[in-house]
């Protein structure tokens, strides 16, 4: 579900090929997480301010159930999320796995890695001056 | 007397159209897209989402549009938006321990474990404007080097290990919010945090400054800054357990300051704490000075009389939008107020200026 959340909307509805039939349990909806830190970053917590978030939850016609809390305030990007949740509870699961949740993981993994090798190329090397006391 | 009036309906119709067609400005120009901010404007889009204090590029984006660039306004429209929205909970507190940092930077330690990384900062830039901005907006690729993302550890835990500087043990009060309850003094450190998080970025370096220049001066070291992104988890009741809703990009600052230690303390440095949506480092490394000046109480320290260390100075005037709320609002019709203001003037001009026989007489 983090994955699938973390996700660019269009990624998750692009790959999500598949729209079995389903009722809502509760249809997209628009809102907000209020998210904390803590103070000195271990203490005490805080309210830092708050997210848009957008949630759903769905039941396919095989009784599956999936749940969806989605960053930002796209309905397809929460209607496809809770579909994979569902879809993951059933015998199409190793598919959805293979089609859509491997791939953004790569993605994501793809990302976080060419973030980190810029980060790497600013690294500061120190080298010592040689000193004048000598 | 009291005269209700009306009118005005056209001339403010009127008004806004003018005001969209300005927005506008050279319709042979190309107008802007939500996309291009965001993307290209993305530091007025972070201070907007901080100040706003909802994390949503899109909707800062276009509420800078919106304002024409005045990040104020900007600012205003944000939080008029999230009032709409309902609340479906609050997140567990982010572990920026587990930061994958873009920036990393401390200044009280040059080998600190995990280096030295500089990010993509002004810093070291030579200030000239650079013309080929203006000719074209095509760049190189930034330079790489093969590195796997890990979690670098915090600066602070390494004088924590041996007892230099005051810890700050896990806790699990829930916090006060003041978009709940109206903020009230004596606050919290944890009511403080949140509205310097939202504060406005030039009052909170304002405050900042002066504790550099000797108002409550405590001598500030930046013991670690990072900016980086943080997975935000949050319980979802329907499930019975906590999953990653989301990601947000974070700027933290901890200061490392002086202090002689008192009757129960003894000599170490204490700690500052700043961390705000965005990347958004001056108003981080603001706050942890102005978090650290305001705990003069709990540390034991003088009251010097600095602005920076009155809480109600700080909390109740560094909110952009309550601040500009009532300062704007003496443009907007007075005439009643004023009709009563104008009678008394002239009342008392009348009683001073009245009879020049009385002086005489005195």
């Amino acid at each position: 579900m983090g994955l699938l959340a973390k996700a660019p909307a269009a990624r998750v509805t692009a790959l999500l090929t598949e729209h079995p039939a389903f009722d809502w349990l509760r249809p997209p909806e628009v809102g907000s997480t209020m998210v904390r830190g803590r103070a000195g970053g271990t203490g005490a917590p805080f309210n830092l301010g708050e997210i848009t978030v957008t949630r759903c939850a769905l039941r396919l016609s095989c009784g599956a159930v999936g749940h969806a809390y989605v960053q930002g305030r796209d309905k397809a990007h929460a209607q496809a999320a809770a579909l994979v949740d569902a879809l993951m509870q059933t015998e199409a699961a190793p598919r959805i796995r293979d089609t859509v949740l491997d791939p953004l993981d790569r993605e994501a993994q793809a990302k976080r890695r060419t973030r980190a090798a810029k980060a790497a190329a600013t690294k500061v090397e120190f080298f010592t001056m040689v000193r004048g006391e000598d | 007397m009291y005269v209700a009036v009306k009118g005005g309906e056209r001339a403010i119709e009127n008004a806004h159209a003018w005001l969209a067609e300005e927005r506008r400005g050279d319709p042979s120009v190309d107008a802007l897209s939500i996309e291009q901010i965001r993307e290209q404007l993305s530091l007025a889009v972070n201070r907007v989402m901080a100040e706003g204090s909802l994390y949503d590029a899109d909707l800062a984006a276009l509420a800078i549009k919106q304002a024409r660039g005045d990040l104020i306004e900007a600012i205003f429209l944000i939080r008029a938006y999230r009032t709409t929205l309902p609340r479906f909970g609050g997140s567990a507190p982010v572990d920026t321990g587990r930061m994958t940092c873009a920036r990393r930077v401390s200044a009280t330690f040059k080998d600190v474990p995990g280096g030295q990384i500089l990010g993509p900062t002004f810093d070291y830039t030579h200030r000239l404007l650079d013309f080929k901005l203006a000719a074209d907006g095509d760049v190189p690729d930034a330079d790489t080097r093969s590195a796997e993302p890990t979690h670098v550890p915090h600066v602070t835990a390494f004088l924590n290990r041996e007892g230099l500087i005051e810890d700050a043990p896990a806790d699990d009060t829930p916090p006060p919010d003041l978009t709940r309850e109206p903020l009230e003094l004596p606050a919290s450190r944890a009511l403080r945090l949140q509205a310097l998080a939202r504060a406005d970025e030039g009052f909170t370096l304002g405050m900042a400054y002066s504790t550099q220049r000797g108002y409550a001066r405590n001598h500030a070291f930046v013991g670690e800054l990072r900016i980086g992104s943080v997975p935000v988890e949050m319980d979802i009741p329907e499930l019975g357990f906590a999953v990653e809703i989301g990601e947000i990009e974070v700027t933290e600052c901890e200061t490392v300051n002086q202090f002689k230690g008192s009757k129960t303390e003894p000599p170490q440095f204490t700690r500052g704490y700043g961390l705000v949506f965005g990347q958004t480092e001056r108003k981080a490394i603001s706050m942890a000075l102005v978090d650290r000046a305001l705990r003069w109480e709990e540390l034991g320290e003088d009251n010097q009389g600095a602005p920076a260390q009155d809480a109600e100075f700080v909390l109740y005037h560094g909110d952009n939008i309550q601040a500009t709320g009532f300062l704007e609002h003496i443009k907007l019709p007075h005439y009643v107020d004023f009709q009563s203001e104008l009678e008394l003037v002239r009342k008392l001009r009348r009683e001073a200026g009245a009879p020049p026989v009385q002086e005489a007489a005195e």
